[in-house]
C-alpha cells in the first residue's frame, strides 16, 4: 500500500467515526466495587476487588480538585490475559501485557452467538461442530482474529452473573476439543467471553482443566473476558479494539474494550 | 504509750474585735478582696497600723494559686508568725487556738485571724468537683449532690438511729431564722414558719430546701494578743478558756454519728474548769441542723441520742432557755467559705461584750463556739470547740 | 418493682438531639485500678499486702499501718445499704438531667463503707449485691442491687445507664454471613433488639445461612462490604442514625506468620477487613454514634470489637492475623479515646479460637458460635467493656494479667502454646 493511500485510508476512517456509518460500541462492564469476580478456594491467594479511597473532592484534603486512588487485580473486571498468565504460557516470549506485540490489540473479530444454548443449559460447552456449524453459516473464521463468544451472561446480575452453587459456579465456556480448534485450525490471535473467565464455570473438571487459559495460553494467544454488549455486534466484520495497561511483567489488565461496527449493524 | 501531757490553759490571752464584712449572694470580687477588706476593718477598729500586725492566720478556698504567704506582700504585711489553716468549718476555732499559743508563748503579739471566700455564680460547682481526692474518686461520681448528699446520708442515718424528726430539724432553723431577723448582715430574713419549713422542696432527701446553707461571699475577722496590749489599746477583750481540735476521729464508724468534740469534751471543760450547763450561748457549726443536734451531745449538753429530746426541751432562740447560733448561722446569714468557719466565733466575741448587732443574750459571760470541717469523702473531719468567757479575767 | 422499660417511640424529627453529658470523670490515678477491673466487671477493692486491711477510697498508703503495699483484690459483693438519699439537686449537668438520683452507704461485707449509685428495687437497709461498673464517663462506680433478683431489674433507669443492654436498641452486626453473625443475630434478637441489621459482603457469593439468617426475628439483612469504602458509607448513609450497638465480628482469618508466606498478599487481606475494615467503619459510623450517646432510651451506647486473643501477644501460627488484629486493638484504644465524651462504650471481646474453618485443624477447647454470642449479650446486659470468652482466652488472659512478656516468651518458643 502507498503512502498516500494509507493516509486516505485514515482520512477515512476518521471520517467514519465522525458520524460517517461506523459506530463505536462499548463492550466494557463499569469497574464497580460490586462487580463479581473470580473466585477461587479460599486456601489460595483470591483476586483483589475493585476498590476507590477518595482523596480530596473539593475540600480540606484539596480545595480545587476531585480525584482518588483506586486498587484492583489484574484481572478484576473486564480484563485482558496475557500468555503468562497461565503456567502453560509461563516461558513463552512477549508473554506479559507490556511485551505483546500492540497489533493484537487491533483485529477484526467474529462472534460466535451461543446465547441460546446458554439460555437452555447453564453449563453449555460450545463444541467444534458448534464452530463449525456457525462457519457454514457465516463464513470460516479468518486467521489472527479476535473471537468472542456471545452467550448474553454479561445481562446477568448479582449472584446469577457467578451463579456459584455447592459445586462451584455454573455457566457457559468452550469445551477443550472446540478451543483447540480455534487456535489450531483457525488460529486466531485470542477469544473473549461474556463470563468471568475465558473457561466454562465447571472448567476445572474438564480435561486439561480450564482449557481456554491452559490452551490459548500455552499457545501465545490472548484472553478477554467480562465483555458487555456482543448482542450488538455483527457475527463478522467488525473491529476490536483493546489495549490493556501497559503493566511491567503484567499478567493481564482491566481495560476499556470497544468495537467498531458498520452503521446500523446493530 | 504515756498519756498525754494535760493541756495547758491561755493565761493572759485574749481574742478581741470581731469583724464582718457584709456577704453578698454573688459577688465578682476575689477573696483577696474580701480578706483586704475584713483586715482594713480590724486595724481601723483596733487602732493599729498594718505593720503593727506581727502574726496572721489565713483561711479560704478560693485565694488559688495565692496562700497565706502571697497575700503577705499582696497586702504589704509583714508578720513574723504566719499560718494558713485550711480547715473550713473548724477554721475559726483553730486559729483562735494556734494564734493563741504563738501570743503565749512569745511569737507574735498581735495576731490577725481572717477568713475571706469569694463566690463566683461557678464558684460552688467547681469547689465541688476538685474538693479533696477522696470525694473526686468515691462521693462526687454518685450523683455530684455535693455536701447536701452527703449530709443527707448522715441525717437519713442519724433520724433512723436516734428517731430524729423533721420537726426537729426545723425547729433548729426556724430558732435560728428568728435570731437572724435581728441581725443586719443576714442574707436571709423572711420568716421562716415551722410549715414552711417543712413544706419546702427536697433537696436529697431527707434533707430539704431549708437544711441547707446559702453559698455567698464575705469575710471575717478578729484579733489574737496579750490582755495588756488589748487594754491598752482599749479593746474589749474575751478570754479563751479553753479550746479542742481532733481531725479524722472515730474512722471506723460506718456513718458519722459523732463528731471528734466526743473524744475531747471532757478535757474541753476540765481545762475551762466549768461544767456545760456554765455556758450561756452556743455557737455551732450549722452547715446542716444535724450537726449542731451532733454539737449538742458530743459536746456534753445531753447525752448522744438525746439531741431531738433536748431540741423539743428547748427554746434555742437568742433569749430563749438555749441561746444558739444567735446571729442565725449560716442557715440564715449564709456561708461565705471558710469564714463560715469563723461566723460563730466573731458573734461569740461580740456577745461576749455585750456587742451584738443583732439580739444580745442577756448577760453573757460564758459562750461556746464549735467548729465542724471538711467533708474530705463522706464524713466532717475536722472538728474544733473553744469555751470563751467575757470581760476581764 | 421497677417498671418494664417501654419501646421507645419514633423519634420526633422536630426535637434536638440531646447533647451527651457526663458524670463528674475526674479521678486520681490511683481510682484507675477500680476502673479496669470494673471494665471487667470485677468488684475490687485495695487490701494492705502487709495487714490485710481493705481500704476505700482507693489511697496511697494504708490507713492502718501505712504500708504503701496495696494492690486490688476482687471482694466479696455483698453488703447492707446502711444510708440513702435521693439527690433532687446537683451541679453537675448529666445528673441535673437525670433527677432524681438515688444514692447510699453500704457497709461492705469487706468491712468498708462506700457510697454507691442504689438500685430503685433496694429497700432501705436492705442486703445488697454490689456491682463495678464503668459510667458514662468511662469511670469506674459502684451500684447496689438487690442482693436478688427482682422483676424487670435491668430496666432501672440508674442501672441502665451503665449497662449496654440491646433491650429496644437496634443492633449492626458487620458480618452476618458468618456463623458467629447468625448467633449474634438470633441472642440479640432473644435479648429485646428492636433491629438487628446483620451486614452482608458481596452478595453475588450465595451462602447456605441467608435463609436462617433472615428468619430470625427483626432481622434485617443490609449489604455491608468491610473493604469497601464506598459501601461502608453508603450502609451508614442509610441507617449510620440509627445504630445504637455496633458489633464488629468481621475478620479476615489465615494461618501463618511471616517466613512462611512469601509476600503481603494475604496480610493486606488481613489488614483490609481487620484494621482498615474497623477503621472504615469508625469514621462512617463513629461520628453519629458519638453524637447519640444521650438519645433516650435508644440511645447509641456500645462498640464492640471482636478480637482474638492473640491481639494482645503474637501467636506465630496464626501471626499475621494476630498482628492485623493488634492494629486493630491500637486502634480501638484510640477510638475510646475519640469516643471519651459521648458515653459510648468501646467494647473489647477477645475470644479463644473459634469453632469455625479457619481454626478447624485446632484442638479444643474452642469457642461455638452460641457461646460467643451468649458471652456478648450478657456483657453488654451487665454493661462491660471486657468480655473474654472461652476457656482458652480465659487461661491467656490470667497469663496476660501476671506477666505479658513472659506470655510473650511462652507463645513464641518452639513448643508455642496452642
Amino acid at each position: 500500500m502507498m503512502a498516500s493511500d494509507s493516509h486516505n485510508l485514515l482520512a477515512a476512517l476518521s471520517t467514519a467515526l465522525d458520524g460517517g456509518g461506523l459506530d463505536v460500541i462499548d463492550l466494557t462492564h463499569t469497574l464497580d466495587p460490586d462487580f463479581p469476580v473470580m473466585v477461587l478456594p479460599p486456601e489460595f491467594g483470591q483476586c483483589a476487588r475493585f476498590r476507590v479511597e477518595e482523596v480530596s473532592r473539593y475540600d480540606h484534603r484539596g480545595p480545587g480538585w476531585y480525584w482518588r486512588n483506586f486498587s484492583c487485580g489484574e484481572h478484576t473486571g473486564t480484563h485482558f490475559d496475557a500468555p503468562v498468565h497461565w503456567i502453560s504460557g509461563k516461558d513463552l516470549p512477549d508473554a506479559t501485557v507490556d511485551a505483546i506485540p500492540v497489533d493484537a490489540f487491533i483485529r477484526q473479530v467474529a462472534v460466535i452467538d451461543c446465547s441460546a444454548a446458554a439460555a437452555a443449559d447453564e453449563d453449555f460447552l460450545m463444541t467444534p461442530e458448534f464452530i463449525r456449524r456457525w462457519e457454514a453459516e457465516n463464513g470460516t473464521i479468518e486467521a489472527g482474529s479476535w473471537v468472542l463468544m456471545r452467550t448474553d451472561w454479561s445481562k446477568r446480575k448479582g449472584a446469577e452473573y457467578l451463579n456459584l452453587r455447592d459445586d462451584g459456579a455454573h455457566s457457559p465456556g468452550p469445551s477443550p476439543d472446540a478451543i483447540r480448534y480455534l487456535i489450531d485450525e483457525c488460529d486466531i490471535i485470542g477469544f473473549g467471553t461474556e463470563t468471568v473467565g475465558t473457561d466454562a464455570g465447571q472448567g476445572a473438571h474438564l480435561s486439561p482443566p480450564y482449557p481456554a487459559h491452559y490452551a490459548l495460553h500455552g499457545a501465545g494467544r490472548y484472553g478477554l473476558q467480562c465483555l458487555a454488549n456482543l448482542d450488538r455486534l455483527p457475527p463478522k466484520g467488525a473491529v476490536l479494539v483493546c489495549p490493556p495497561l501497559k503493566i511491567k511483567h503484567g499478567s493481564g489488565s482491566p481495560l476499556r474494550v470497544l468495537a467498531l461496527v458498520a452503521g446500523g449493524a446493530s | 504509750m504515756a498519756p498525754a501531757a494535760s493541756r495547758r490553759g491561755y493565761d493572759g490571752v485574749v481574742a478581741a474585735v470581731p469583724v464582718t464584712v457584709p456577704y453578698e449572694r454573688y459577688s465578682p470580687q476575689v477573696a483577696h478582696w474580701w480578706i483586704a477588706r475584713a483586715l482594713g476593718e480590724l486595724v481601723r477598729r483596733a487602732g493599729i497600723a498594718p505593720t503593727d500586725i506581727d502574726g496572721l492566720t489565713v483561711s479560704s478556698f478560693t485565694l488559688h494559686p495565692d496562700t497565706a504567704v502571697g497575700l503577705t506582700q499582696h497586702l504589704g504585711l509583714t508578720p513574723r508568725w504566719l499560718d494558713h489553716i485550711p480547715m473550713g468549718g473548724a477554721s475559726g476555732v483553730v486559729a483562735l487556738r494556734r494564734a493563741a499559743r504563738a501570743v503565749q508563748s512569745g511569737d507574735a503579739s498581735i495576731v490577725a485571724c481572717v477568713a475571706g471566700d469569694a463566690n463566683h455564680v461557678d464558684s460552688f460547682r467547681r469547689m465541688l468537683s476538685s474538693f479533696s481526692r477522696f470525694a473526686q474518686d468515691g462521693s462526687y461520681p454518685y450523683g455530684a449532690g455535693g455536701p447536701n448528699a452527703s449530709f443527707a446520708l448522715l441525717t437519713d442515718r442519724y433520724m433512723r438511729e436516734y428517731g430524729a424528726t423533721r420537726e426537729d430539724f426545723g425547729k433548729i432553723c426556724v430558732a435560728q431564722r428568728d435570731n437572724a431577723r435581728a441581725f443586719p448582715h443576714a442574707l436571709l430574713k423572711k420568716e421562716l414558719t415551722l410549715d414552711a419549713y417543712l413544706a419546702a422542696r427536697p433537696i436529697a432527701d431527707p434533707i430539704h430546701l431549708f437544711d441547707c446553707v446559702m453559698p455567698c461571699a464575705g469575710a471575717e475577722a478578729f484579733l489574737v494578743t496579750r490582755e495588756d496590749i488589748a487594754r491598752d489599746l482599749g479593746l474589749a477583750p474575751v478570754r479563751v478558756l479553753s479550746t479542742i481540735e481532733r481531725h479524722n476521729a472515730y474512722p471506723d464508724d460506718p456513718v458519722q454519728l459523732r463528731g471528734g468534740w466526743a473524744l475531747d469534751r471532757d478535757e474541753l471543760w476540765a481545762v475551762a474548769g466549768i461544767a456545760p450547763d456554765a455556758a450561756d450561748l452556743l455557737e455551732t457549726y450549722d452547715d446542716y441542723p444535724v450537726i449542731s443536734m451532733m454539737q449538742f451531745e458530743d459536746l456534753g449538753f445531753c447525752a448522744k441520742g438525746e439531741g431531738p429530746d433536748f431540741v423539743r426541751g428547748h427554746t434555742l432562740t437568742a433569749e430563749g432557755t438555749f441561746p444558739h447560733n444567735t446571729s442565725g448561722g449560716q442557715l440564715s446569714v449564709g456561708q461565705a467559705g471558710a469564714a463560715g468557719g469563723f461566723l460563730g466565733l466573731v458573734e461569740a466575741l461580740r456577745q461576749l461584750t455585750g456587742a451584738a448587732l443583732g439580739k444580745q443574750v442577756a448577760d453573757a459571760r460564758i459562750g461556746v463556739v464549735s467548729g465542724f470541717g471538711m467533708v474530705n469523702y463522706d464524713r466532717g473531719i475536722c472538728s474544733s470547740a473553744a469555751v470563751l468567757a467575757g470581760g476581764a479575767a | 418493682m421497677t417498671e418494664a422499660l417501654k419501646r421507645p417511640p419514633r423519634k420526633d424529627p422536630q426535637k434536638r438531639t440531646v447533647s451527651p453529658t457526663l458524670p463528674p470523670a475526674s479521678r486520681s490515678r490511683r481510682a484507675l485500678g477500680f476502673l479496669v477491673a470494673a471494665a471487667e466487671g470485677r468488684f475490687v477493692l485495695q487490701r494492705c499486702g502487709d495487714c490485710g486491711a481493705v481500704a476505700h477510697p482507693p489511697r496511697e498508703a494504708c490507713a492502718t499501718c501505712l504500708s504503701v503495699n496495696l494492690d486490688w483484690h476482687d471482694m466479696p459483693e455483698g453488703g447492707e445499704l446502711i444510708a440513702e438519699t435521693t439527690i433532687r439537686t446537683s451541679t453537675n449537668t448529666y445528673f441535673r438531667e437525670r433527677m432524681p438520683w438515688r444514692a447510699g452507704t453500704v457497709l461492705l461485707d469487706a468491712g468498708v463503707t462506700v457510697i454507691a449509685h442504689v438500685h430503685g428495687d433496694v429497700a432501705p437497709g436492705a442486703r445488697v449485691r454490689m456491682i463495678a461498673r464503668t459510667d458514662k464517663s468511662g469511670k469506674g462506680v459502684m451500684m447496689a442491687l438487690p442482693a436478688k433478683e427482682t422483676e424487670n431489674m435491668a430496666d432501672d433507669r440508674q442501672l441502665r445507664e451503665l449497662t449496654c443492654d440491646p433491650k429496644h436498641r437496634r443492633v449492626l452486626i458487620t458480618d452476618g454471613r458468618s456463623a458467629t453473625g447468625l448467633a449474634l443475630a438470633g441472642a440479640l434478637s432473644g435479648a429485646g433488639a428492636s433491629t438487628v441489621f446483620a451486614g452482608i459482603a458481596e452478595d453475588w457469593r450465595p451462602w447456605q445461612g441467608r435463609e436462617a439468617l433472615a428468619a430470625v426475628d427483626n432481622v434485617e439483612i443490609v449489604a455491608l462490604d468491610l473493604t469497601d469504602t464506598v459501601s461502608v458509607n453508603e450502609l451508614a448513609g442509610e441507617i449510620g442514625g440509627k445504630v445504637d450497638i455496633l458489633i464488629n465480628n468481621a475478620e479476615h482469618v489465615r494461618p501463618g506468620g511471616v517466613l512462611d508466606r512469601s509476600d503481603i498478599v494475604t496480610a493486606r487481606d488481613e489488614m483490609e477487613v481487620n484494621y482498615f475494615g474497623a477503621m472504615r467503619l469508625m469514621q462512617a459510623f463513629g461520628p453519629a454514634m458519638r453524637s447519640r450517646g444521650a438519645d433516650g432510651v435508644n440511645s447509641a451506647t456500645a462498640w464492640v470489637q471482636i478480637s482474638s486473643i492473640y491481639a494482645l501477644s503474637n501467636w506465630p501460627h496464626f501471626g499475621s492475623t494476630s498482628a492485623s488484629q493488634a492494629a486493630a486493638l491500637s486502634l480501638g484504644q484510640c477510638l475510646r479515646g475519640e469516643m471519651a465524651g459521648s458515653g459510648v462504650k468501646v467494647v473489647n471481646v477477645f475470644t479463644g479460637p473459634l469453632d469455625e474453618d479457619w481454626r478447624q485443624p485446632l484442638p479444643p477447647p474452642k469457642v461455638t458460635p452460641d457461646a460467643l454470642a451468649r458471652d456478648i449479650v450478657s456483657g453488654l446486659q451487665q454493661g462491660l467493656e471486657e468480655i473474654v470468652a472461652g476457656d482458652v482466652a480465659r487461661d491467656f488472659m490470667r497469663r496476660y494479667r501476671e506477666d505479658p512478656r513472659v506470655l510473650e516468651r511462652e507463645l513464641t518458643q518452639i513448643e508455642g502454646m496452642g
